[in-house]
């Protein structure tokens, strides 16, 4: 991530010198700080709300009732964990509010996964497989009802606005195949 | 009443029941819990802040308009409507500024036209990649994100891709 960073921003500043956008990247560069602050701050009280409420399943025993069912899936993906560890437990109800479209709950519980991950593989300066694995999945689209996408469509005047649901579940699968696949060879060369 | 709506409220309901039932201290849970996540978010902020610097400076630049126009021509007779190129492009990097497109497309071409079709079915298969991957890594001490990116990535090109064939196939 460093590395892409630093060159997709140098290439950005190459460019703007010679399309005349320069002082367009020199607010930019002030401005970002405060868009990453914004998006943070909008997302710390999701952070806690979903937190919360995660905390108080966990407590009472329902996050495990609810991941029993993903588990043989979840295991066959992410392999060598503990079956009733708590990182199994995160992945699992991770997964399940990626699937219901919930993206402000799923994100807390898969940061608190892959902290949990961290801590039961002991991963040092190197990412663990199943580190990566759980950021891939992540950086898919899981989403079984597009909502937001469905609601702009119907703003447009479609008349059908879910219409694209097939081919959303066909398309999102293939990526998430090709995407862990791939994980998969890349984490094979170690 | 929507669907997403009804989950939201059911899940939270079923939380505080179930809590309840089994006798768990609701409270000092649900604090405990909030003060993680509040914990996890800030501790997101260093990492955040390094890698917006590269999509304010990309968005900024007007090099993803530069880099449709080159590949309109190879788009073209690939078949893919050239309205969805820049979607494809700024879709990885920045979810706001995909919708915001998406919405521009919609408007331009219509919801239930060929581009307005497969510019939704892109944006609705595929995900922020490089923020969640700079998030997930900004929670660990590990930094090398390389190979999620790479797989992520892969990911993204085939979504792109099929999208097109997709709707083509499934909705003519």
């Amino acid at each position: 991530m460093g590395f892409l960073t630093i060159f997709l921003f140098l290439v950005s500043a190459l460019y703007s010198v010679k399309a005349g956008t320069l002082s367009a990247v020199a607010n930019a560069v002030t401005e970002c700080g405060s868009s990453a602050v914004t998006l943070v701050i909008g997302m710390c009280g999701a952070m806690a709300v979903w937190g919360g409420l995660v905390n108080v399943a966990n407590e009472s025993g329902l996050s495990e009732l609810l991941t029993k069912a993903m588990k043989p899936l979840i295991n066959k993906i992410f392999k060598g964990l503990n079956r009733d560890s708590k990182a199994t437990n995160a992945i699992a109800l991770n997964i399940t509010a990626n699937l219901l479209g919930l993206g402000n709950a799923a994100t807390p519980l898969g940061l608190s996964a892959m902290k949990l991950l961290e801590e039961e593989e002991r991963a040092g300066d190197k990412p663990t497989k199943n580190m990566t694995l759980l950021a891939v999945i992540n950086a898919c689209s899981l989403q079984i009802i597009p909502t937001t996408v469905a609601a702009l469509r119907l703003s447009s005047g479609s008349r059908s606005p879910m219409e694209i649901l097939p081919c959303v579940i066909l398309v999102s699968a293939a990526s998430l195949l090709v995407a862990l696949i791939t994980a998969e060879v890349l984490e094979g060369g170690r | 009443m929507d669907v997403s709506s009804v989950i939201v409220v059911g899940i939270v309901c079923g939380i505080l029941i179930y809590g309840l039932i089994k006798r768990t201290d609701v409270a000092s849970a649900f604090t405990k819990g909030a003060e993680d996540g509040l914990r996890t978010a800030f501790g997101l902020l260093p990492t955040l802040c390094f890698v917006t610097l590269s999509v304010a400076a990309l968005r900024a630049s007007g090099i993803l308009e530069m880099i449709t126009g080159l590949l309109s021509p190879l788009a073209g007779r690939l078949g893919i409507p050239v309205q969805c190129l820049p979607l494809a492009l700024l879709r990885p990097i920045s979810g706001s500024g995909a919708l915001t497109l998406l919405g521009e497309i919609l408007k331009d071409c219509g919801p239930d036209s060929f581009a307005g079709r497969t510019a939704s079915v892109m944006a609705a298969s595929t995900e922020t990649t490089f923020y969640t991957v700079a998030i997930y890594f900004g929670a660990v001490k590990a930094k090398r994100s390389r190979k999620a990116v790479i797989a992520a990535l892969a990911g993204d090109i085939t979504a792109f891709f099929l999208s097109v064939f997709a709707v083509r196939i499934i909705l003519g």
